[in-house]
């Protein structure tokens, strides 16, 4: 009788497993895209049907930012070329503490009229409002004596940072008023 | 001769029997937490870039509307268009359409919803503030205007 050789155990060639598990990985490490909810907040004021009150403060409490069709902005009524400009510009403004008799009062009284034009791109107004938003983060992280980037960290489910939170926005609210866009 | 040879039958290579095995363990996290976009974005999505940036904890609050030129140009034209889930509204649907994201939420978040804007960079402010004007009309005035963060 031929002896029978001795094979082994039969086994399936799984060398290019790991090929073909990368080549799967790969598309899907390609496809995948997070999912981004960043952004800037903002919250709309209440629809009414009465004509916007008049406005019973003092000119001096109000900060206007003006932008036209074509994108140029008009600052307290002088024209301005840098967007990056408006942040110092606020700042100034709400924290004078009535020493300059052309700037607000007080930071309560202080507020930042925003009006653009329907033909206003949406980049141009989105910068002014990022500017805003920087402008209000700086002195509010200065007011809590933590840096920027940790004040927009803050978690408001933490008693511990609402507190540091409310003790920052007390007495010093971020007036923001955007008017609606005038037509042409 | 010395008594001790070298014993010589000891492998050299790393077995990789296990390498697919962890390949594919790398494969199902990615297949598990790839969440497939529902909606086909239909207009073209330029986003500017700001600063301050915040996030938003609560994803199941959030609906979003989308705002740009349209993509297939020669079918809807070049004016920027409003598109909300699947389809392109007119600011007028807006309402309808906020009461049926607000009907999606449980009773208790009805009124914390969140409209993200999704504006391309080109699009000009009276079609957003036409947005604005329906979405205070209809009770929905937490708005998330979205931006990437400015590489700096």
């Amino acid at each position: 009788m031929a002896r029978r050789k001795d094979r082994g155990a039969p086994e399936v060639n799984a060398g290019s497993m790991a090929d073909i598990a990368f080549l799967l990985l790969i598309f899907f490490l390609v496809t995948t895209t997070i999912a981004s909810d960043k952004g800037i907040m903002w919250t709309l004021p209440p629809k009414t049907d009465q004509p916007p009150p008049e406005v019973k403060e003092n000119q001096r409490n109000i900060f206007k930012i003006q932008i036209n069709s074509s994108d140029k902005l008009l600052v307290e009524d002088e024209p301005l070329d840098d967007v990056r400009k408006i942040k110092d510009m606020v700042k100034k403004h709400v924290l004078n503490y009535g020493k300059d008799p052309k700037m607000s009062e007080s930071p309560q009284k202080a507020i930042v009229s925003v009006k653009a034009n329907r033909g206003t791109s949406y980049e141009m107004y989105i910068a002014v409002l990022d500017e805003l938003e920087a402008a209000y983060n700086e002195m509010y992280a200065e007011r809590a004596g933590i840096t920027v980037d940790e004040w927009k960290r803050l978690d408001q489910s933490n008693p511990r940072m609402k507190a540091l939170y409310d003790k920052a926005r007390d007495g010093f609210p971020k007036q923001i008023s955007i008017a609606e866009p005038s037509k042409i | 001769m010395s008594k001790f040879k070298k014993k010589t039958a000891t492998k050299q290579d790393i077995p990789t029997a296990a390498l697919p095995d962890i390949i594919f363990m790398l494969l199902f996290f990615f297949m598990v937490t790839t969440v497939l976009r529902e909606t086909e974005i239909m207009v073209e999505q330029k986003i500017p870039r700001a600063t301050q940036l915040k996030k938003l904890e609560k994803k199941s609050l959030v609906s979003h509307l989308y705002i740009g030129k349209p993509k297939k140009v020669d079918q809807f034209g070049t004016e920027p268009r409003i598109q909300a889930n699947d389809a392109f509204v007119t600011p007028d649907d807006l309402i309808l359409w906020v009461q049926q994201e607000k009907d999606k939420l449980s009773e208790a978040d009805r009124d914390k919803i969140w409209v993200s804007l999704k504006v391309d960079h080109e699009a000009k402010m009276g079609i957003v503030s036409d947005v604005q004007e329906k979405l205070r009309e209809s009770n929905a005035r937490k708005v998330l205007y979205n931006v990437i963060q400015t590489a700096d």
